[in-house]
């Protein structure tokens, strides 16, 4: 279908619950009260490791108000998103492995009384040696931080190698390489996490949850506090921002449940804010080296990484990330080889696990500047060697990744055009400069977290007899637009407007199953089983019209809230009512599962496997102050290929969210712990996040490169566009005043301290 | 903390109540009154989700006591429509994609209003600087730059693709 042809698919159009949001009406979990309801407060470790010798509740619940303490041994079942590290519990059970790591939980009237009953529980600690470094968490003798790891203290170790890069490299005219380190981050959504347990006298646990993982919450909850899967809820109201953050089971969502249980009053839990730089689960410290080869005539030859993450406590999601740091590295290029040598390791700090752009923000910085230097030492210029490398469509990437579609190459002529780069690059004087990066990243995952053969993505979708039409969604909204994204696609199919929809997501009572907000699959998942369910309405309607007007089916339109056909037109809601008496409630069911058989022929092969990739090209401007070192990044210019842009305002809003977020990672952001553990700056004062102010211009270029398998073409458009600015900033360091940043972020002391180096370097005396 | 009297004017009702001394605006508004707009985001002052106007002015609410704004009039995100029709802040934000979670969106909005309602010339960088302690962390700034901008341009109502 041509894009004239969609009458509302790729237009502008504001948020369906936009409405909502500026007037202050969205419920986000701490709006909600219920009546009797009490506070929790969790109690945490002070110690990086330590054994729990004892844990004496008996001041705190003497305090007036307090009603209930848990520890780990009221929820002993160990849990993990993945089914293979199951390796944390709700609460500590034996030892606290970071400082942070919740210990207790008490429940009282108000929050103050919680606050002070937790700081009324006494817990004997016996304080353990505490390893903060993963290259010394490897080394022989290491103080064991996690019983569950098989082997000392790996989460995960992937090698992997396609055709001989060793050879390859061998016979490249010319290799470049580089050490990187990229510090760890969080994803500090401005909503703090926040859970509710209520029980219902029925004995169904309903759990109020800020998660954006609500299907992964509702099966571990029924593990954990061992009630059947059938009797647990999980209701996700409007989440104020993710980012990766919410995306699997944490320890309050556990204790609320728990507590309510035992207290048959509701529980709220809110997080503290600098309880979310403790729980955390963000971007993992990556240290890399990277080694790129190619021929004289620009050709790229292979790549060979090496990679030590940095994970914290607990595994979270990091058997994917250890295989994300090198599974997504070559995307949007051509390699005639390939190596990666990954390891996650076990430390005692908090956990880390998936920021946008899970696991391959990190490698993707190391990769863009290696190929910059490359392209630098080849003399060539870096988009024209991004251009002569990247693959087509059609092809496989050297680890077997198939591609279906793709826009890199327009994206790289977009933001090369747009950004006056023939005209800026190398010419800018000394000060100023400007760099270039791309990427290419999963919309969604061909295999789900846990093995089964379901449908990854349903929707039911009722019509009723006034023409209301109602969509029920597993999806989770937060923020991103996935409510809206299943609004457009039935209003294209039915032809009616967004006011008569109504959707109704995040319910797991209510709602088929969807497998929630993360791996960028929404859109084409949920879209794909949203459009099945409203064409199997439409052509219902369709049929009952044409039967009354003596027509075709192909031949009656939904449009305008009207269906046509024949020279006839009657509203929407008549033709329902139609199809409603010929046969039956009309209410159908779409549901979407990926491609199985499209994935790599070797071990590991399904992870990074997607039904499509989308591609982006950054360009960066930057001036760099040498008298101070402060970088200030002037505009970001970001093509992403989005496949097609179901609503050009939400895409570009996260096509600038996401450049947002890179660059704050690549200038401000870094989650750092004093050797005793203690995180350095738990606060929005220290931990600092861009403000208006400081967030450089943002300039969104859509292309759209038609993919076969989103619904109308679409693909991701809410993480590939991190990945591009921290490279392309980098780049633009180096062409503004020739220093290689290969360690974020880039401080002024780092710049400074490079840049002291290079005049050394340079007044030198030759010998 | 025993209650104390408490008399104010919130969103232009007279309220003739009481609250403890230790109880924080935002409490207040959230807790006792039920207007749940304003949000907590850092209960310490540094994220602007909490952002209400007392006598015109934006102020922190999570670090305003309750008792301190005593005879002042406190406008909150609720305030803002007339009845159904929004305030071409609003408008500007539906329209121009500035609310994502919308989590941080009523404490901007409130930022927003105060420049809306001064005397002062809008500018972009105006914008910026008004909006400099309102955290946003989904929309990178830009969109909601823009929306502001259109609604001082009195272009709210304009459609979408005037981009």
């Amino acid at each position: 279908m041509t894009s004239s042809k969609h009458r509302r698919v790729g237009k502008r159009a504001p948020k369906i619950d936009a409405y909502e949001a500026v007037t202050g009406r969205t419920q986000y979990a701490d709006d909600l009260t219920f009546p009797g309801m009490l506070h929790a407060k969790l109690v945490r470790s002070p110690h990086a490791h330590a054994r729990l010798l004892n844990i004496d509740g008996r001041r705190a619940l003497q305090l007036e108000g307090v009603h209930a303490i848990i520890t780990g041994k009221d929820m002993p079942t160990p849990y993990g998103i993945l089914p293979w590290t199951q390796d944390e519990y709700a609460l500590c059970l034996e030892r606290a492995l970071f400082v942070g790591d919740a210990v207790a939980c008490v429940a009282a009237v108000d929050e103050t009384t919680a606050f002070r009953a937790a700081e009324l529980v006494d817990v004997e600690y016996e304080v353990l040696p505490h390893v903060l470094d993963p290259g010394e968490a490897l080394l022989e003798g290491a103080v064991k931080v996690n019983d569950f790891a098989k082997k000392g203290n790996v989460t995960k170790h992937v090698h992997l190698e396609f055709g001989s890069p060793d050879e390859e490299l061998g016979r490249s005219d010319i290799v470049a390489g580089g050490d990187y380190f990229f510090e760890g981050n969080t994803h500090v959504p401005i909503e703090p996490h926040c859970a509710i347990g209520v029980m219902e006298p029925t004995g169904v646990l309903t759990v109020i949850s800020s998660t954006q993982v609500p299907h992964y919450l509702h099966r571990e909850l029924s593990r954990v506090l061992e009630i059947p899967y059938n009797r647990v809820r999980v209701i996700q109201p409007a989440v104020g921002g993710a980012f990766g953050g919410k995306s699997e089971p944490f320890d309050l969502e556990f204790c609320v449940g728990k507590l309510a249980m035992i207290t048959g009053r509701p529980v709220k839990l809110l997080y503290t804010r600098e309880e979310l730089f403790y729980s955390h689960r963000g971007r993992h410290p990556m240290k890399m080296t990277y080694k790129l080869g190619a021929m004289r005539d620009g050709t790229l030859t292979a790549c060979d990484a090496r990679t030590l993450i940095d994970g914290g406590a607990y595994a979270s999601f990091g058997l994917v990330t250890s295989y994300y740091s090198g599974q997504l590295v070559p995307g949007p290029l051509r390699l005639s080889a390939y190596r990666f040598d990954s390891t996650r390791v076990y430390t005692n700090k908090p956990a880390c696990g998936p920021k946008r752009g899970h696991g391959s923000v990190q490698p993707r910085f190391a990769f863009e500047v290696t190929l910059d230097r490359l392209a630098e030492q080849m003399n060539l210029d870096p988009i024209e060697i991004r251009r002569r490398n990247a693959i087509e469509a059609g092809e496989r990437t050297i680890n077997e990744l198939l591609i279906r579609s793709t826009g890199f190459v327009e994206c790289l002529g977009r933001v090369e055009e747009a950004s006056q780069w023939k005209e800026k690059y190398r010419k800018l004087p000394f000060g100023r400069g400007v760099g270039v990066a791309g990427s290419s990243y999963i919309t969604g995952t061909n295999y789900p977290i846990y093995p089964n053969e379901m449908p990854q993505s349903a929707v039911q979708l009722k019509v009723d007899r006034s023409g209301r039409i109602t969509i029920f969604s597993g999806v989770s909204e937060i923020g991103q637009g996935a409510n809206s994204m299943l609004a457009t696609v039935a209003a294209e199919e039915l032809g009616v407007e967004d006011q008569a929809i109504r959707v109704v997501t995040g319910d797991t009572d209510l709602t088929p199953v969807d497998l929630g907000a993360y791996s960028s699959r929404i859109t084409l998942m949920a879209g794909n089983a949203c459009r099945i369910a409203a064409e199997a309405v439409a052509t219902r309607i369709r049929r009952a019209a044409a039967g009354r007007w003596d027509c075709a089916p192909e031949d009656v339109e939904l449009v305008g809230g009207n269906v046509l056909g024949s020279g006839e037109e009657v509203p929407f809601a008549e033709a329902v009512t139609w199809a409603e008496s010929d046969e039956g409630t009309l209410s159908e069911v779409g549901h979407y599962n990926t491609p199985r058989d499209v994935h790599g022929s070797y071990r590991g092969g399904t992870i990074g496997a997607s039904p499509a990739y989308s591609f982006t090209a950054h360009v960066a401007e930057v001036t760099v102050d040498d008298e101070t070192g402060v970088v200030k990044v002037e505009r970001i210019w970001v093509a992403h290929d989005a496949g097609k842009a179901l609503n050009r305002t939400i895409v570009e809003g996260q096509m600038e969210g996401s450049a947002y977020m890179g660059f704050a990672e690549a200038i401000l952001e870094a989650q750092v712990f004093h050797p005793t553990g203690l995180h350095q700056g738990p606060s929005l004062l220290d931990y600092r996040i861009p403000t208006t102010l400081d967030t450089p211009d943002l300039v969104s270029i859509i292309v759209e490169s038609d993919d076969p398998e989103g619904p109308y073409g679409a693909k991701e458009a809410g993480e590939g566009p991190l990945h591009p600015s921290i490279p392309a900033i980098a780049n633009a360091i180096y062409d503004a005043v020739g220093i290689r940043v290969d360690t974020l972020p880039f401080s002024p002391s780092q710049v400074l301290s490079l840049l002291s180096a290079k005049r050394a370097e340079v007044e030198k005396p030759r010998v | 903390m025993i209650p104390k009297p408490l008399e104010l004017r919130i969103n232009g009702d007279l309220m003739r109540t009481s609250a403890s001394p230790v109880r924080t605006l935002l409490e207040f508004l959230r807790y006792d009154v039920g207007l749940t707009g304003s949000k907590q985001g850092c209960d310490k002052g540094d994220c602007g989700a909490c952002t209400v106007l007392v006598d015109g002015k934006p102020i922190l609410s999570c670090i305003t006591l309750a008792h301190e704004v005593s005879g002042c009039s406190v406008e909150t995100v609720e305030s803002l429509a007339q009845g159904a029709a929004l305030h071409p802040l609003q408008q500007a934000f539906v329209t121009r994609g500035a609310a994502q979670c919308g989590f941080c969106t009523p404490g901007m909005l409130m930022s927003a209003k105060a420049l809306f309602d001064s005397s002062e010339p809008v500018t972009r960088d105006g914008i910026r600087r008004a909006l400099a302690g309102n955290l946003c962390r989904c929309t990178g700034y830009t969109k909601i730059i823009d929306a502001v901008e259109d609604a001082s341009d009195g272009q709210a109502d304009s459609p979408g693709d005037a981009k």
